[in-house]
C-alpha cells in the first residue's frame, strides 16, 4: 500500500559520503530536504579504508570544506593520525591524510545531519522514482512511503545490484554484508538510463591483539598535526600510528599456486576494477617481478580492535584469504576478524550527465558519487555537494553552479566524468589536472570560499574572515615588493647559512624570497610585518611569490581556457546537420551535447578542425537567430 | 571575436610565382614582425596599409636573412580585421621558411590552423554568411590534406623516432607522477639528477632529429647545385641531359638581386636545384662573356659544384685556377667526353680530389650518370637515403615544435639547477612531450594515467 509520505524540496537517495553532502549543502541552501537510506546505521560510513586525503583526494576535501561542506570538519573532529604528505615536494602537491576513528567518524556526521535545520533523515529503501512528464517528482519506498520534491539525488554507492564475490562464494549483497538495492536499478533502465558494471574490493580485517607489531614498521603522525578544514584551529585528538610490513615469498607462493581459486582470473568477476586499485592476487601476477608489496596495517578507531590491513583486497575464498594474512611478517598468529571481498555493483554511465550532475534524460535527477562510476570517499563528497547545491538551485529556480577544470580538482573530477566518461572506476590523480599549480592545498578558500558564499553555503562570518585573511596576504606582498633588504653582517650570515649567494647591494624582499632557499621565515627578523600574521598566512604569501612566475604562466593558459569556456553552445543544434563535421565528431558532440565550445573540444574524437568548423556554424547559426530575432 | 594569439603561415601556394608572402594576423603581428624586421621605418609607429622596405635579421646573431617588402594592415581594416603584417620575400622556398621559422621561434607567434585565417575573417564578420560553408570545406579539406601527410610521416621513421622519445618521457613523467600521488608507494624517489640526465638526453635526441630537418629540407627543396667549368667542356650537354631526362619542372625565378634563373631537376630521386643556368645556356652563343667569371658568383651559394672537365684535352689554365677556388668546397669532378680518348692526366686531378669524387662521365653516350647519382647520395645522405619516404622532420610546424620541446627541456633543466621542487619542473617536461605529441598526433593525458597504472603496481 502506498501512502503519502509528504512533500520536500530535495530529497537525496543514499547517506554515504555523497549523499551526505548533498543532503547538508541543500539543506543549508534554505530546502527542505529528506535525506533517506537503506540503513541509518550505515551513515557516512566507510567500507572500506579508514582513512580520507592524500593527494588530490585531501585537495577535495579541502574544496569541499571551502565551498562550506561537511567532511573536512568532520574528520578535522574525529582523526586518529594526521600526515602531511609530499613535503619534500612544491607547495602544489603537499597533502594531508588522515586515518579516521571510522566509528567516530560514522557517528559525529550522523550527529550533524540529525541537528541541521531543513534535514529530515529516514531509514528506507527507495525502489522506484516517480516521474511525471518525464520528469523525476519524488519517490517510492519498499514500505509504500510516496514522498513528493521539486528535485532527486540519488547516491548508491555500491548498493545497486550489488554482489559480494569471495573466492567460489557469491552472493547479493552491499557493502560490508548490507542489503543490496536491486528494484530501483532496473527502474533506472526502465528511464532510460545506461548503465554498467563496475567492480571495487576491500581487504580482510584483523585483531589488533594478534598481530606481533615488533617484526613491522612504526608510522607515527605529524607533531603538529595541519587540519583539513579551514575552521578547525585546534584538536586535542590523541594520534596512533600505522604499522608497515611486506608481503613475503610465501605470499606470493599462496596466492600463485590458488590462482585456479580467484574469481579474477576464474571469469566469475565480470565488473570492471580499477587499475589503481588492483586486488593483491592481480598485483602479484601483474608485477610477478617485484618480490614483495607494502603492506600498512592501520588501525580503523579507538574503541576497537580492528586493524585495516591496506595493501591487501583481495576476493580469493576465505581459506586462502587467512593463509596470506599469516605469511606476512608480523602476521603469523593473526586472526581475521573480517574476510575482504570484491564487490559488484551498477553505475551510471556518466556522460549521461549534464555538468551539473542532473540527468539529461530524467530532468530534476541527480545523480552524485560511486554510481556516476568513481571510486573514494573524498570523490563521492566532492561530487555529492555539487549535486546537493545544483538540486537546490533548481528547486529554487535559479542556475546550476559548475566548477571548471582551473577552479578545482572538484571541477577536473566532474569534467572528465560528465565528458569524457570513464571505462573503470574512476580515482583522482593531481596528474589528471592541468593547472596543478593553481589548484593548491593551500589555496582551496581562495579559489571557492567566494562561491560558496554567494550561494549560501558559507556564513557571512566565515566569509569575512576569509576576506581579511585574504586582505593581510595581498597587503604583506605589496609590502614586501619595497621592503628593503640591505647587505648587513646579520644578513649575510643568514644567507650563508641557507648556502645562498650573498648580496652586494640593498635589494626588496620581494626577489631575496624568490630564490628557492630562501623562506618567509628567513627574512622575517629583517623585514617583519607590521600586521599579526598567521602562520597560514605567510606560507600563502611564501608561495604566491615564490612561483609566481610558474603560476602566472598557468594562469595564462587558464584565460585561454576560460575564453573556451565562455562560448556557449545552444541545447537545440543538430549536430547530424552541421555541414563539415567528421562522423565520429557528429556522432560523440551528439551524445554528449556539450554545453560550451571548450567542454566540446575535450569530446573524444572531436579535433581541433571539428572545432573550428563548429565555432564557424555557431557564428553562423547565431547570426541567423539575431536575424529572425529583429 | 577577439583572440589572444597571433598566427602566421605562408600565404602563397609554395613553388608558384616568384614571391613568397607570409602573413602574419593577430593582436602582435606588427610588434612581433618587428623584432625581425630591420629598416628606415619604424612599423610599430607606422599606419595602416603602408609598404616598408628593408630586411629580416637573424636576432640571435644579426645575421641578414632576407630582403623583404613588409606591408601594415591595421585591424578591422584587413583581411582578418585584426592587425596584419604580410612579409613578402622573393628568395624562394628556403628563405621564406627561414623567416617564418624565425618568426615563430621568438614565441609570440604560432602557425596558423589548415583555414584559419579564413576562419578568423568569418568570425569577425569580413565574410559574408554565404561563405560560411566555404569557410568550412576550406577547413575541411586543408586539415585532410594535413592528416594524409601526417598520417603518412606517421607511418615513418620521424614518427617512430619521436615515439620513442615520447615514451622515454613519459615513463619519467609517470614516475614522477607516481612520487606525488603515491607518496608512501616504495617507489624509488625520483631524483632531480636524474631528471636532468633524461632531458639531457632527451635534448640531444631532439638535436639530431632537428638535423634531419636540414636534410629534410635537401630532400624538399632540392640541392643547390651550381655547374662550373671552362666554355666548351660540355655544361650545357650536360644540363640539357640532366633536364630533358628527368622532364623536371623548370621553374624561371628572376630574383631582382642576384639575376640568377634556376631549374630543378631530380636525379634517381635527388632533388637537384641548378643555378646560373641561364649563364651556361648564354656559353653557345657568346662565348666571349661567360665563364670563370660567372660562375664564380654561382659558386658561392652551392651546396654542391659540378666541375666539368674534358677528359679529351690536357688541363687549361682556366682549370687550374678553378681547382684551386674549389679547394675545401663540395666537388664532384666529372670527366666528360670520357669516351674519347683520355689526354688529360690524372694524377695532376688527385692533388685537389679525392678519387671518389672524380666520375668519368659522356653526355653523348649518356655513361655515367648513375655514377653520379650515387656519388651525390653519398655526400648528402650518408648513403642512405631512402628516397620517397617522408622519414625526415620536413615541414615549419614540425621544425618549431621541435624546438619548442627543447626549449621546455632546457627550461626543466634550468629549473632543477636552482631548486625548484620536482612537481614544478615536470610542468616543463610534460609539456616538452606534449610539445612532440602534437607533432605526431598523440591525444595528451589519458595515456599519461595508462604509464602510471602499468609501469608502476599501486593499489590499496
Amino acid at each position: 500500500m502506498k501512502y503519502d509520505a509528504g512533500q520536500y524540496d530535495v530529497i537525496v537517495i543514499g547517506a554515504g559520503h555523497a549523499g551526505c553532502e548533498s543532503a547538508l549543502a541543500a539543506a543549508r541552501m534554505g530546502c527542505e530536504t529528506l535525506l533517506i537510506t537503506i540503513n541509518l546505521d550505515m551513515v557516512a560510513f566507510m567500507p572500506c579504508n579508514p582513512s580520507i586525503g592524500g593527494p588530490a583526494k585531501g585537495h577535495v576535501v579541502r574544496e569541499v570544506d571551502a565551498l562550506g561542506g561537511e567532511m573536512g570538519r568532520n574528520i578535522d573532529k574525529t582523526f586518529i593520525q594526521m600526515r602531511m604528505l609530499n613535503t619534500g615536494k612544491g607547495p602544489a602537491v603537499h597533502a594531508l591524510r588522515a586515518q579516521a576513528d571510522k566509528f567516530l567518524y560514522q557517528h559525529t556526521m550522523k550527529k550533524t545531519i540529525e541537528e541541521t535545520e531543513h534535514l529530515t533523515l529516514r531509514q528506507g529503501m527507495v525502489e522506484e522514482l516517480i516521474v511525471e512528464n518525464g520528469e523525476c517528482v519524488g519517490v517510492i519506498t519498499k514500505t509504500g512511503a510516496e514522498y513528493r520534491s521539486k528535485t532527486v539525488v540519488l547516491t548508491t554507492g555500491t548498493y545497486l545490484r550489488g554482489k559480494i564475490i569471495m573466492g567460489e562464494l557469491i552472493y547479493e549483497s552491499g557493502p560490508n554484508n548490507q542489503q543490496p538495492s536491486v528494484n530501483l536499478s532496473a527502474n533506472l533502465k526502465e528511464l532510460g538510463l545506461k548503465l554498467v558494471r563496475f567492480k571495487t574490493g576491500t581487504p580482510p580485517r584483523v585483531h589488533k591483539d594478534t598481530i606481533d607489531f615488533d617484526k613491522t614498521e612504526i608510522q607515527p603522525g605529524d607533531e603538529n598535526p595541519k587540519f583539513f578544514s579551514y575552521e578547525t584551529e585546534y584538536s586535542d585528538n590523541e594520534q596512533l600510528p600505522c604499522w608497515l610490513t611486506y608481503t613475503s615469498e610465501e605470499t606470493h607462493r599462496i596466492i600463485n599456486d590458488n590462482l585456479h581459486r580467484a574469481p579474477m582470473f576464474s571469469g566469475a568477476i565480470e565488473g570492471t576494477g580499477p587499475r589503481y586499485c588492483p586486488s593483491i592476487e592481480d598485483k602479484i601476477v601483474r608485477f610477478a617481478d617485484k618480490p614483495k608489496h607494502q603492506i600498512f596495517l592501520e588501525p580503523e578507531g579507538k574503541h576497537t580492535s580492528e586493524y585495516y590491513v591496506q595493501g591487501l583486497s583481495t576476493s580469493m575464498p576465505e581459506d586462502v584469504q587467512l593463509n596470506i594474512l599469516r605469511s606476512i611478517p608480523g602476521l603469523e598468529r593473526v586472526e581475521m576478524m573480517r574476510t575482504g571481498y570484491a564487490i559488484e555493483y551498477d553505475a551510471v554511465v556518466p556522460t549521461q550527465l549534464w555538468p551539473s550532475l542532473e540527468t539529461k534524460v530524467v530532468p530534476n535527477l541527480f545523480t552524485a558519487g560511486q554510481i556516476n562510476g568513481t571510486s573514494g570517499y573524498e570523490e563521492a563528497a566532492g561530487q555529492g555537494i555539487m549535486a546537493g547545491i545544483n538540486a537546490a538551485r533548481k528547486a529554487q529556480g535559479k542556475e546550476a553552479v559548475v566548477i571548471d577544470r582551473s577552479q578545482g580538482y572538484i571541477g577536473v573530477l566532474i569534467d572528465d566524468l560528465v565528458t569524457k566518461g570513464t571505462s573503470e572506476p574512476y580515482r583522482l590523480l593531481t596528474s589528471r589536472a592541468e593547472y596543478r599549480l593553481l589548484l593548491r592545498h593551500d589555496n582551496a578558500d581562495l579559489r571557492l570560499t567566494p562561491l560558496g558564499f554567494e550561494i549560501g553555503l558559507v556564513p557571512e562570518a566565515r566569509h569575512n574572515k576569509f576576506l581579511r585573511k585574504k586582505q593581510l596576504v595581498d597587503q604583506e606582498i605589496e609590502r614586501l615588493k619595497s621592503a628593503k633588504i640591505r647587505p648587513e653582517q646579520d644578513v649575510l650570515e643568514m644567507l650563508t647559512s641557507i648556502g645562498s649567494a650573498p648580496i652586494t647591494n640593498t635589494v626588496d624582499a620581494l626577489s631575496l624570497l624568490r630564490r628557492p632557499e630562501v623562506t618567509y621565515a628567513h627574512l622575517e627578523p629583517f623585514a617583519p610585518s607590521p600586521e599579526a600574521l598567521t602562520d597560514e598566512m605567510k606560507e600563502q604569501v611564501e608561495i604566491q611569490i615564490k612561483y609566481s612566475g610558474y603560476i602566472e604562466k598557468q594562469l595564462l593558459q587558464v584565460e585561454r581556457l576560460k575564453k573556451m569556456e565562455k562560448k556557449r553552445i545552444p541545447a537545440d543544434i543538430e549536430y547530424a546537420e552541421v555541414h563539415g563535421l567528421a562522423n565520429e565528431a557528429k556522432t560523440n558532440l551528439a551524445k554528449i551535447r556539450p554545453l560550451s565550445i571548450g567542454q566540446a573540444s575535450r569530446i573524444g574524437g572531436v579535433t581541433p578542425a571539428d572545432i573550428s568548423i563548429l565555432l564557424v556554424y555557431l557564428e553562423h547559426y547565431n547570426r541567423v537567430v539575431a536575424a529572425r530575432g529583429s | 571575436m577577439m583572440t589572444l594569439d597571433t598566427i602566421a603561415a605562408i600565404s602563397t601556394a609554395v613553388g608558384e610565382g616568384g614571391i613568397a608572402v607570409i602573413r602574419v594576423s593577430g593582436p602582435d603581428a606588427v610588434t612581433e614582425s618587428a623584432k625581425l624586421f630591420r629598416s628606415k621605418s619604424n612599423i610599430v609607429e607606422a599606419p595602416s596599409h603602408t609598404v616598408h622596405y628593408g630586411h629580416i635579421v637573424d636576432p640571435d646573431n644579426g645575421e641578414v636573412v632576407e630582403e623583404i617588402l613588409l606591408t601594415i594592415m591595421r585591424g578591422p581594416r584587413s583581411f582578418t580585421a585584426e592587425d596584419v603584417v604580410e612579409l613578402s620575400t622573393h628568395g624562394g622556398v628556403i628563405a621564406v621558411k627561414r623567416v617564418l621559422a624565425l618568426l615563430l621561434r621568438q614565441g609570440g607567434v604560432r602557425i596558423a590552423e589548415p583555414g584559419e585565417f579564413s576562419k578568423r575573417a568569418f568570425l569577425n564578420g569580413r565574410i559574408d554568411l554565404t561563405q560560411a560553408e566555404a569557410v568550412i570545406d576550406l577547413i575541411r579539406s586543408k586539415s585532410d590534406r594535413a592528416f594524409s601527410v601526417a598520417m603518412k610521416q606517421a607511418e615513418g621513421a620521424l614518427s617512430r623516432k619521436v615515439k620513442v622519445l615520447r615514451h622515454q618521457l613519459v615513463e619519467l613523467l609517470a614516475h614522477i607522477e607516481v612520487n606525488i600521488d603515491y607518496p608512501e608507494h616504495d617507489v624509488t624517489e625520483m631524483t632531480n639528477q636524474f631528471i636532468h640526465e633524461k632531458s639531457q638526453h632527451a635534448c640531444m635526441e631532439i638535436d639530431r632529429l632537428l638535423k634531419t630537418a636540414e636534410e629534410g629540407k635537401i630532400l624538399r627543396e632540392g640541392i643547390v647545385t651550381a655547374i662550373v667549368g671552362r666554355p666548351n667542356v660540355g655544361k650545357s650537354s650536360l644540363l640539357n641531359a640532366l633536364v630533358q631526362e628527368n622532364k623536371a619542372i623548370v621553374t624561371d625565378i628572376p630574383g631582382t638581386t642576384r639575376d640568377v634563373i634556376e631549374e630543378y631537376i631530380t636525379l634517381g630521386g635527388i632533388p637537384l636545384r641548378l643555378l646560373d643556368t641561364a649563364g651556361i645556356r648564354e656559353t653557345m652563343d657568346v662565348v666571349e662573356r661567360i665563364g670563370v667569371e660567372r660562375s664564380r658568383s654561382a659558386l658561392e651559394q652551392a651546396d654542391l659544384i659540378l666541375f666539368v672537365l674534358n677528359a679529351n684535352e690536357p688541363l687549361h689554365e682556366d682549370d687550374r685556377q678553378l681547382m684551386e677556388q674549389l679547394q675545401g668546397r663540395p666537388v664532384i669532378v666529372l670527366l666528360n667526353k670520357s669516351d674519347l680518348p683520355s689526354n688529360l692526366d690524372p694524377s695532376e686531378l688527385g692533388h685537389f680530389f679525392s678519387e671518389e669524387s672524380i666520375v668519368k662521365l659522356s653526355v653523348l653516350e649518356e655513361i655515367g650518370l648513375d655514377r653520379l647519382e650515387r656519388v651525390i647520395r653519398d655526400m648528402f645522405f650518408g648513403g642512405e637515403l631512402e628516397s620517397a619516404d617522408l622519414t625526415y622532420v620536413s615541414n615549419v610546424r614540425h621544425i618549431t615544435l621541435l624546438h619548442e620541446a627543447r626549449k621546455s627541456l632546457t627550461d626543466a633543466m634550468e629549473a632543477i639547477d636552482i631548486g625548484i621542487p620536482i612537481d614544478i619542473v615536470q610542468i616543463d617536461v610534460r609539456t616538452a612531450w606534449e610539445q612532440l605529441g602534437e607533432m605526431i598526433g598523440d591525444s595528451v593525458s589519458e595515456s599519461l594515467i595508462d604509464q602510471i597504472f602499468s609501469q608502476f603496481c599501486l593499489g590499496k
